[in-house]
């Protein structure tokens, strides 16, 4: 008994957001060995955005503090490695800022080991660094993490895989449709070509996960610095308003 | 003017270090008036437990309202989260402690049963992957539920059906079947 349920109708209005395409990687990709026994073999039921999707956890300063946001300044000495800075403004596909929304972010150290008892990557652990980090974008959506440039590590996935650097990012913006968990890279890493993760993503989306060195980021004599700007889904270039509907 | 949408990645083996909260698994505090419990295992497909995983849950208060400008109807007075969030750690169970919400109004005039919504990341999943909770005790709100309606074969709906915990009330027991016979429904969200 397949019952289709309305999309809309009389009464309650609630704005879907777009649905990607082309954009984020198949559950199944089977370079990626992991996706074997995890990927869904059922295909996805539709769910229509009603108000459990439009809605979402607002949660932002109460969660972090300054220093949440400087990676390199958590311990009592610095971390070894590149000092970078990694900035940029979280928007949605309409082209509107994501004020206020919580950013959280993990990476390896400057060897390419992670904090985390499960790594066995024979590199040293930096006493100085955790690879923890936490922010809240400003009014205008923008961002800003100190930390240091993450190593690449190899990973076992297939013969001698090494992971391109990259720094886990995790938004929650404004709506459950709009949770997204992702990752940044570095321009010009060598090893883009033999990562099953990076290259899960459709080909034309593929360099959206790539930052962009800038020179107006880096704090002179002391850091680099990369532009990352992160898009979430939007409502679409038809967003209406049920009249009243707001108080 | 339009932005291109950032793609998904994978939380990865680590996500241990950087996204678990000490409150994460209390949507309420434990303890608080009419807290259930719903509880877990997730299994891959070989039938193994997922031991690296993240469960995140969303949902409405007990009246069925957010506190969010979103919700049409207007927001709920803050003071419910709403949001849970729970590793599965080396048990590979995960935990969470909340309030039953209550049933949702729906376009078209239908309503929604009460359920709650749910985030998995892990190794292994390039994006999250979603599914619903719903309730056992509501057996008729469940009948009348316009996403339960619209997946065809019955067998494959109930598994988004908590089941009662028999040795303890309030507590409710939801696997995640990734794969195999006993698959959970996963949304196209």
């Amino acid at each position: 008994m397949a019952v289709h349920p309305p999309t809309s109708g009389s009464g309650l209005a609630v704005p879907p957001y777009e649905r990607p395409s082309g954009v984020h990687p198949p559950l199944d990709f089977p370079g990626y060995r992991s996706t074997a026994l995890r990927a869904p073999h059922q295909p996805l039921v539709l769910l229509p955005h009603r108000l459990t999707e439009i809605t979402g956890p607002l949660l932002g300063a109460e969660r972090v503090t300054k220093a949440d946001a400087d990676l390199t300044a958590q311990h009592e000495g610095e971390p070894q490695g590149q000092r970078i800075v990694v900035s940029g403004r979280v928007l949605d596909s309409d082209g509107r800022p994501v004020p206020g929304t919580l950013i959280e972010i993990w990476q390896p150290n400057a060897g390419g080991r992670y904090r985390h008892v499960v790594d066995d990557h024979p590199a040293p652990l930096d006493p100085n660094f955790t690879g923890v980090g936490r922010c809240v974008t400003d009014s205008d959506g923008r961002y800003r993490f100190i930390t240091i440039k993450p190593g690449s590590y190899p990973w076992r996935n297939h013969q001698n895989a090494w992971r391109p650097a990259h720094i886990h990012f995790s938004l929650f913006g404004r709506a459950f449709t709009q949770r997204l968990v992702t990752q940044m890279f570095v321009p010009g890493d060598p090893l883009f070509f033999q990562d099953p993760i990076f290259n899960s993503v459709p080909e034309a989306a593929r360099d959206r996960l790539i930052s962009r060195f800038d020179l107006g980021l880096t704090v002179p004599e002391w850091a680099l610095g990369y532009a990352w700007d992160i898009v979430l889904r939007g409502r679409g270039a038809t967003v209406f308003e049920q009249p009243g509907g707001h108080r | 003017m339009t932005a291109k949408l950032t793609p998904s990645q994978t939380v990865g083996p680590f996500l241990a270090i950087g996204l678990p909260w000490p409150d994460g698994p209390f949507v309420v505090p434990e303890g608080t008036e009419g807290a259930i419990v719903i509880t877990g295992i997730v299994f891959d497909g070989a039938g193994d437990p997922v031991t690296d995983a993240l469960v995140e849950t969303w949902q409405a208060d007990q009246d069925g309202r957010f506190a969010h400008p979103d919700d049409p109807r207007g927001a709920a007075s803050p003071g419910f989260r709403g949001f849970g969030r729970c590793p599965t750690g080396p048990d590979s169970a995960y935990r969470l402690v909340t309030l039953k919400p209550g049933a949702l109004p729906s376009p078209g005039g239908r309503t929604e049963a009460p359920h709650v919504d749910v985030s998995l990341f892990a190794r292994g999943l390039i994006d999250r992957v979603v599914t619903r909770v719903y309730f056992p005790d509501e057996g008729q709100a469940n009948e009348a539920d316009p996403v339960l309606a619209s997946i065809a074969d019955p067998a494959r709906a109930a598994t988004l059906i908590a089941e009662p915990d028999p040795g303890a009330l309030g507590r409710l027991l939801f696997d995640i079947h990734l794969q195999g016979d006993r698959e959970t429904v996963f949304f196209d969200v």
